[in-house]
Formats: structure tokens, C-alpha cells, sequence
């Protein structure tokens, strides 16, 4: 028997404050699909904590009629560690932003992972500084010209996916703000994966850095600039006329009217070893189709449940703590 | 069976009774000089004696062998007295090799005892510590009591039925060092043989070199010509009850404990490695039966972010660090300062500035405490006077936290840290409980304020998982009582000045300090560590007939009601710091008094004469 709960509209989880992105920003989408897939899960807003850094993305808290902490540049994976080892019951989602994970906060987004504490990373990926106004971010590609760099950036970019999976993530993916269904599955998935759950998300920036991810936007573009990966399924893209081989290491466009889908690159994501997630990560525009999707799902014990049975397993052992235990234990004498 | 008496027979030489002793025992930093200090300490303590300690060791882990940068060196004061420092000048020195000798005799007491292993005085040895002549034949030490023991032959030689190579029994000095110690002083081995037992439970033959070594140092002394006496301290007169030995950090930690159990709470300690704190980290990571979640972050930043979370959580939060740690964490204090989440923030001072000496001991920190974040971020500060003293600065900062709802800074440094004293357990029905309050309801009608204020100007602690609470915190000012971002400008003015005043009113809630000594003439202020030889050097001022008060402060932010009253009485403020002044700046900031300072910045602790000296300069 169960007790019918109340169900929840994604209006439940927005909060009385005035967003405040500009007009057109692709953070709107981001904040719309959640709220949708929080009352799609059946999430109560009590038990859901979003921890931001800062950043016009990190605003996000703000928004939501949930628990929230809008904290430092950078360190949001770190409170949100503190908050999941003593609470592991809540569900935990940090919110960030090309600058604030990978430059400011490249340190924590990398333990984080490692460490696979069970949170949801949210990367708004605009390959820009938005709040700042408008100084190039380090996933901008090399010649961005910026206000800090007027004759183009000379830094290389790093790849958000690929350093999540260098850092030993157990989930990763890649969604864009406009590819509603898509967002809204892939933040169901990341939702449901047990361990720290990393997505990208292109979002466009329309005042700083406006059409950065036009390529795998438009409709006129975007089936040959992308690749949706599917577990189990062969990478094929451009309306089933292309897909990827493997070619050594190297993977490779082929035709497909020329090559047979059983010689295709065949996704799997739940393969232990992070080769094949890493070689998708470095498939990018205008190379390749860049994969959108699910690069990496596997299982690994999350640093939250570890940290609690540390301690379930001592009070086992030992006893719940004694102070009049501890503190005689060792030599004592008495006087008088 | 051999009793203990058998092997380690009272002596038949004549016994001398003294008040107290101090002993130091220098060495290389490979010596194992740290842990025949910790063992005469216990042994001391368990006789009866009051002790003091204060191991002074290099920052090295292995500095260079037989270089004056390696000596190790451990003090200890055992007494038949109450005392409250490691002594200053020294009764007796033990010296395993040249460095060590030139470093350390300046402390020896005209005519005190020296012990030196002459086997380590060869001509490489002497090069080593940079000498030209061996210190035991150019006059160097013609002024001591020189007693020249072929420490590493003898050793050899004592462990040689173990069979255990020449490089494992060299190993064993430590332990004739300290049978001759022990001899010397009459100290009980009965609680070393258990220590000998334990440590080396997995290596037998070890253990049982231990044991002939400290049975050979201990006959040495019974047997050779060279000593004509032996010492006896007796028990002081403690007040009556269970004791044990502590160190300051130890004490910290069980004192976290403690409070967390007093509230009710888990705890939570996010923590970066860093000398002299880590030993925090250490002794909570052992009490996980406690509720105890330790996290070793992957740098200071995120240590004290992680507790900040915790706090957020519910949990009694912790972060633990040294200067340089602190000076990182200062934005994630400040949002916890503003988030207004009870927490506590531990800097164990140690010598700067930058990496400074981490290894030594100092006050420098104090003006970061106060004065250490952006923004108008003050913060309640509570100083440890003494290893003991850490423990109920630990329950009373977190009363305070709650109680207000904010972060507070404890400060300790390294000699608090490291140094030894017996503490006397506490009766643990008597500790007063901590009384949280989480809210379950909304406070205003229907609608839940996260900053609305009780009498203490405190905000509601409303833990996530909560319903109907649902709030936001962060980092931009907020709007009092809603929290909302707010830029209101005459908003900003009250969220700045409640935030001052709840600090300020912590000093509702704590004791008004008290005067030791007289209450005219001249008055000493001491924060922190340097209470144990202010209070000595004001004590013996007073039996020399000179008119000086004494006030410890245990607060720091904010002061004590009562201190302008008191300062007031006086002709004369001497505010002995080690550091440049950074007390008196303070006090002569607030009250307006031309205090004179009396500044050690050397890495070591004040002697006691170095402040009556200082006491007496100023005083008619």
C-alpha cells in the first residue's frame, strides 16, 4: 500500500526572486529543464540543496525554491563535500561555470571527482567571463579577443569532458541548453547515477560571446556537427548517412553507404576502462561531430557512503564514543 | 620471574631532594630524542610531579646527520611544585654528539649536570657541527658538571645478545640515555618496559635491545664512579583527583569531542596537513566512534569550504590550520562570517611570516585573526593559555558559536601544541550541555526568515531536509530577516554593524577577567601561550616586593568588559608578546593607553626572566 504524495510542478521549485540574466541567455533553459526534471523525479524541494561558486551561472540558487548556498569563486564542489559526507540523504547539485570549475576551481572540480562524492556538476559551458564582462575563460578558443586579450588569447583551452575524465569521473555527459529533450534526459540521468554525475552544457552567452556554440545549434548544422551517443549503439550522425570508425587509435568519418554499421565505432559506456570516453571527448568541430550524450557511466563506491561507513563500522567495533573512556584511557594516577 | 626491582634495583648511592628539575635532552633529529622526552615526561607525571614540556625540534624531517640544523632537543621541568613553564635555565643536559652540545650549553645552568656521549666526539663528527676543536677538551665545558659516557659502545655492547646489527643496536642510545636519566632522577621504568612492549610488540628482538639498553644506562649509573648521587623529586601537591598527561593538541581535540557530544552533535573536521596542526587531525581521525567525519581536503581551501557545507549540514564544523593555511582560508571564514553558521576555525601559530619556521612557536597571527578578511568580518577569537587550557577553549568556543551563530577563531600556537602537562580529567556529569535549537516551522506567519534575529541577534540554525524552510544563503549581502540579495545601502550599514555587535555581545556571555597580584603599579596583559612564564615571572615579582598585576586574556575579540576598568588602575601596561606588538596595538587602540611592549620573536618561548626583567625595568 501507498500513501498518494502531493505531486510537484516544476512552478514548485522556483522561489520568489526575480531572475536577473539577460534576455536571451541560455542559462533560462538550464533553470526551466530542471525544475522540470526535478518534479519529473518526484524531488522534494526540502530534501534538494543546489551549492554554486560564482559566476552569472552560480546565480542559479537564487532561483529555485530549494535549499541553497550561493558560495565562493570556485569552491562550490567543496562545500557541497562537506555537505554530502554528513548528509548524504539530500540530493546535492553544484552549479557552475567554465571559469569557476576549471580556472579559479580546476583544484576541487578535479578531487570532486576523484573522489566520486554523489553530487550532480552542472558545467554552463560559455567559453567566456560573463559577469566580469567579457574576458576570455579557459575553455575560449585560442584568439579570442576579448577585452583582456585585444589581440587574441594565446592560451590553449582545456576540455571540460576530457579533464572530468582524466580525474577519474564515474559519470560524465555533454548536453546543450537549447536541445530541451536532450537536457532534460541527460539531467535524468545524471540524477540517477550513484557518484558525482558531470555535465556540459554549451550555453550561449548572447552578450559577451554570442553563436560560440552556433555550430551544434543550428538546425542548418547541427546534425553534421553533432553526434548523439547512445549506450550499446554505433556512432552515426548527419541523418544515418555518416558514421565513425575506428581507424588504430584514430577514429575516422566514414560514409555509409560505403561501410557497413557492424565496422562502426560502438559506444559503451559502462566499460571500466576510460579510453573510449577519453578518445569521444577529444572528437571535436569541425574534425569531427562533437559526441553529445553520455560518454561515461560506471559504478564506484562514492565517497560519501565510504566516509559514513568509516564511521558506522567504529561505533560497531568499538562502541558508541565514551568520553570517560577516552579520557582515561593511556596512564592516569590519583592524587588525594 | 625477574621483578622490575630485580633488574632495575634502587640505588645504594645517596639521594638528594629537589623542588624540581629541568632537563634537557639534545640530539640529532634521528636520535629519538622526542621520545625519551615524552617517556621522562610520563614517567614524571605518573610519580606525581607537575610537568612542562617543550620539544623543540627542526622542520626536517632527516636534517643532515650531526649538523647543528639537525638537533632535536626536548625540555621538560618535573616538579614538586606547581609550575607553569618548561623551566628556563637548565639543571641538566644530555648531548649526543658535538651539535648538539654547542647548540644547547648556553641554557645550562653554571655547574648543572652534563651528559655527553663521547663516543660521537671524533674529529668527523666535530666537522659536522662546524668545530675546530672537540668542545670536551678545549675548555668549552670546563664550568659543568661533565660526565663523559661511551653511550654508543656501551650500547653496543649491552645489546650484542640480541644479535642485532651495529647499525639497528646504535639505534638503542636513546634508551641508555634514558636508564641513565631515569637512574639519575629515580624515575619509575615500569611504564617505559609497557611502552617498550607495545611499540615493538611486532619485533621482538628490538624490544628486548630496548631493554638491555636501559638496563645498561640505569646500571651505569649505579656502577660507575661517575655520578656521586642521585636526585629524588617528590610529588607536588596537586589538587585531589584523576590525572593524566596531555598535549594541547590532544586536548583541542578531545575537547571537540567533548563539545559535540555536549550538543548533541556529529562532527565534522575538514583539514589540510600543516605543522604544528596536524596532530588535531590525527587525534579526531582516531574517534570516528564518536560521530567523528574528518576530511583531508585537497588544500586549505577547500578544507574550511567543506566545513562551511558541514555547518550548512547541521554538523559541528571544524577546520584546523597554521598561519599560512589561515591566510588562505580568509574568503571562506569571511562566508561563513556573513552565512552566519556557527563554526569553529583553529590556527595553531607558528613562526612567519610566509613558511617562516614552522617547527617554532609564535603570536604573530593575531592581527589576522582579527583583521584578516575582506570586508568588515569580525569574528569572536579565543586564545589557549596552556596544552590543559585547550580543552575548554574547545567546549566554550562552541558554545559561542551557537549560542551566536557565528564562526570562532581559536587561537593555540606550537609550544601549547607540543608541550606536555598533566590535566586532570574532568567530572563529565558536571560539563554543562550545549542547547541547539533547529527550527521546524516557519517564524513569520507562513513564511520562513533565515535572517531574522533572536535576543543574541542569532538567526535561525534551519537544517536542509527541512520542510517548508527552504532558503537560500550566499555570499552578496542579504537583505536582514529575508536574506534576499539585497544592495540597499542603509541595509548594508545595519548588516555591517548587527554583525559587529553580535561579536561584541559574546562579552555578555563570557566571565569578566580577573587580576592576579596587586592592583596597583604595574600590570601585565598576556594572551595565549606566554601565560605560564608571565605568571611565574609576576609571582616571583610580587614575592620581590614589586607592585605588578597580572590579567591573562582568554578573549581576544571582543576584550573583556571589565579590562578598561582595570587598565585604569595602573601606572604602568607591560604586554609581553611573542611577536611585534600586535596585543598592545590593539589595547592601545581601545583604551587609549601607552602600553609598552616586551617582544621575543625567536621562534622560542619566553623564560621567565626575561619578562621579570622586563617587569622590573618599568616598575618604580
Amino acid at each position: 500500500m501507498s500513501t498518494e504524495l502531493p505531486v510537484l510542478k516544476p512552478a514548485d521549485f522556483a522561489s520568489d526572486q526575480d531572475v536577473r540574466w539577460c534576455p536571451g541567455c541560455g542559462d533560462y533553459s538550464i533553470l526551466a529543464q530542471m525544475k522540470k526534471v526535478l518534479a519529473e523525479l518526484g524531488k522534494t524541494p526540502e530534501n534538494t540543496v543546489f551549492i554554486s561558486g560564482i559566476g552569472c551561472s552560480s546565480r542559479f540558487p537564487y532561483y529555485m525554491n530549494t535549499y541553497g548556498m550561493h558560495s565562493i569563486h570556485g569552491r562550490a564542489p567543496a562545500f557541497a563535500t562537506g555537505l554530502k559526507s554528513t548528509r548524504p540523504e539530500l540530493d546535492v547539485w553544484v552549479i557552475t561555470g567554465d571559469g569557476d570549475a576549471l580556472s579559479i576551481g580546476g583544484n576541487h572540480f578535479m578531487h570532486i571527482i576523484r573522489r566520486n562524492v554523489d553530487v550532480n556538476i552542472i558545467l554552463f559551458n560559455n567559453a567566456i567571463y560573463g559577469l566580469t564582462k567579457g574576458q576570455y575563460s579557459p575553455t575560449s578558443k585560442v584568439g579570442t579577443v576579448t577585452k583582456s586579450t585585444p589581440r587574441g588569447s594565446i592560451d590553449h583551452p582545456l576540455n571540460p569532458v576530457s579533464v572530468a575524465i582524466a580525474a577519474e569521473a564515474s559519470f560524465v555527459a555533454r548536453s546543450i541548453d537549447t536541445n530541451i529533450k536532450h537536457l532534460v534526459k541527460t539531467l535524468i540521468r545524471a540524477s540517477e547515477h550513484k557518484g558525482t554525475s558531470f555535465v556540459e552544457v554549451y550555453q550561449n552567452c548572447n552578450v559577451f560571446n554570442d553563436g560560440t556554440w552556433a555550430y551544434a545549434k543550428d538546425k542548418a548544422t547541427k546534425l553534421d556537427t553533432t553526434v548523439e551517443l547512445e549506450h550499446g549503439k554505433p556512432l552515426i550522425f548527419a541523418n544515418g548517412t555518416k558514421g565513425i570508425r575506428l581507424n588504430g587509435f584514430t577514429p575516422e568519418i566514414v560514409d555509409l553507404e560505403k561501410v557497413a554499421q557492424d565496422d562502426l565505432l560502438f559506444h559503451d559506456e559502462k566499460t571500466d576502462n576510460s579510453q573510449l570516453a577519453f578518445l569521444l571527448s577529444r572528437m571535436r568541430y569541425p574534425e569531427f561531430p562533437e559526441p553529445i550524450g553520455v560518454f561515461r557511466d560506471i559504478d564506484r563506491p562514492t565517497y560519501d557512503d565510504m566516509i559514513n561507513s568509516q564511521v558506522d563500522d567504529a561505533r560497531a567495533d568499538k562502541g558508541d564514543g565514551e568520553l570517560g573512556k577516552l579520557f582515561s584511557s593511556g596512564d592516569t594516577w590519583t592524587v588525594g | 620471574m625477574i621483578s622490575v626491582t630485580d633488574q632495575f634495583p634502587p640505588t645504594n648511592k645517596p639521594s638528594e631532594s629537589l623542588a624540581g628539575v629541568t632537563v634537557r635532552l639534545a640530539g640529532d633529529s634521528g636520535d629519538g630524542m622526542q621520545l625519551l622526552g615524552t617517556q621522562l615526561t610520563n614517567t614524571s607525571a605518573l610519580s606525581g610531579n607537575d610537568v612542562a614540556t617543550f620539544p623543540d625540534f627542526p622542520a626536517e624531517i632527516r636534517a643532515p646527520r650531526g649538523t647543528r640544523a639537525g638537533v632535536s632537543g626536548f625540555q621538560v621541568q618535573f616538579s614538586a611544585e606547581e609550575i607553569f613553564t618548561p623551566g628556563d635555565g637548565l639543571d641538566a643536559l644530555v648531548c649526543m654528539n658535538p651539535a648538539a652540545l654547542v647548540t644547547n650549553l648556553g641554557d645550562l645552568k653554571r655547574s648543572g649536570v652534563l651528559i655527553v656521549n663521547s663516543d660521537s666526539f671524533e674529529a668527523k663528527d666535530l666537522k659536522l657541527a662546524k668545530l675546530e676543536s672537540s668542545p670536551l677538551e678545549d675548555g668549552t665545558i670546563e664550568a659543568y658538571r661533565t660526565i663523559k659516557v661511551a653511550m654508543t659502545a656501551l650500547t653496543r655492547g649491552a645489546v650484542e645478545p640480541t644479535g642485532l646489527s651495529v647499525k639497528l643496536a646504535d639505534r638503542c642510545k636513546n634508551f641508555f640515555a634514558m636508564g641513565l636519566v631515569f637512574w639519575l632522577y629515580g624515575r619509575d621504568v615500569e611504564p617505559t618496559l609497557r611502552f617498550i612492549d607495545q611499540k615493538f610488540s611486532s619485533k621482538p628482538e628490538i624490544a628486548e635491545a630496548n631493554r638491555l639498553a636501559l638496563k645498561a644506562g640505569w646500571n651505569y649509573g649505579e656502577t660507575t664512579e661517575d655520578f656521586a648521587s642521585t636526585y629524588q623529586v617528590p610529588a607536588a601537591e596537586l589538587a585531589p583527583g584523576t590525572y593524566r598527561n596531555i598535549m594541547g593538541n590532544q586536548a583541542l581535540a578531545w575537547g571537540l569531542i567533548t563539545a559535540a557530544k555536549l550538543s548533541d552533535k556529529e562532527l565534522f573536521l575538514g583539514s589540510y596537513p600543516i605543522t604544528p596542526a596536524s596532530d588535531i587531525l590525527h587525534e579526531l581521525s582516531k574517534h570516528k566512534n564518536f560521530g567523528v567525519r574528518t576530511f583531508q581536503a585537497e588544500d586549505e581551501i577547500a578544507a574550511v569550504c567543506s566545513a562551511v557545507g558541514a555547518a550548512f549540514g547541521g554538523s559541528m564544523a571544524i577546520t584546523t590550520s597554521s598561519g599560512p593555511g589561515i591566510a588562505l582560508k580568509g574568503e571562506g571564514m569571511g562566508l561563513g562570517m556573513i552565512l552566519e553558521l556557527p563554526m569553529i576555525i583553529i590556527d595553531v601559530q607558528r613562526g612567519g611570516p610566509s613558511t617562516g619556521l614552522p617547527t617554532k612557536t609564535e603570536q604573530s597571527d593575531l592581527m589576522m585573526a582579527m583583521y584578516g578578511r575582506n570586508g568588515e568580518s569580525p569574528l569572536p577569537i579565543i586564545a589557549a593559555r596552556s596544552p590543559s587550557d585547550c580543552f575548554n577553549v574547545a567546549i566554550e568556543a562552541w558554545r559561542v558559536a551557537t549560542k551566536f551563530m557565528v564562526p570562532v577563531l581559536i587561537l593555540s600556537d606550537g609550544f601549547i601544541a607540543n608541550g606536555a602537562e598533566p590535566w586532570k580529567l574532568p567530572d563529565i556529569e558536571a560539563l554543562e550541555k550545549i542547547d541547539i535549537e533547529h527550527p521546524v516551522q516557519p517564524n513569520d506567519g507562513d513564511t520562513f526568515l533565515p535572517y531574522a534575529r533572536n535576543e543574541h541577534l542569532a538567526r535561525p540554525w534551519a537544517l536542509p531536509g527541512t520542510p517548508e524552510l527552504m532558503h537560500r544563503v550566499g555570499g552578496l549581502e542579504k537583505q536582514d530577516g529575508t536574506g534576499n540579495v539585497s544592495y540597499d545601502p542603509d541595509n548594508h550599514q545595519y548588516m555591517v554593524e548587527t554583525r559587529a555587535k553580535k561579536v561584541e555581545l559574546v562579552a555578555d556571555f563570557v566571565d569578566p577577567i580577573e587580576v592576579e597580584g596587586s592592583d596597583e603599579g604595574t600590570l601585565v596583559i598576556s594572551w595565549g601561550g606566554t601565560y605560564g612564564a608571565c605568571h611565574t615571572a609576576v609571582s616571583t615579582c610580587i614575592a620581590d616586593g614589586v607592585k605588578v598585576g597580572h590579567v591573562h586574556l582568554r578573549w581576544l575579540n571582543p576584550f573583556p568588559r571589565n579590562l578598561g576598568e582595570i587598565i585604569k588602575r595602573y601606572d604602568q601596561v607591560l604586554v609581553p608578546e611573542l611577536n611585534m606588538g600586535q596585543l598592545r596595538a590593539l589595547i592601545k587602540q581601545q583604551y587609549l593607553v601607552d602600553a609598552q611592549g616586551l617582544n621575543k620573536i625567536k621562534g622560542k618561548p619566553f623564560h621567565v626572566n626575561e619578562i621579570v626583567d622586563g617587569i622590573n625595568a618599568i616598575s618604580k
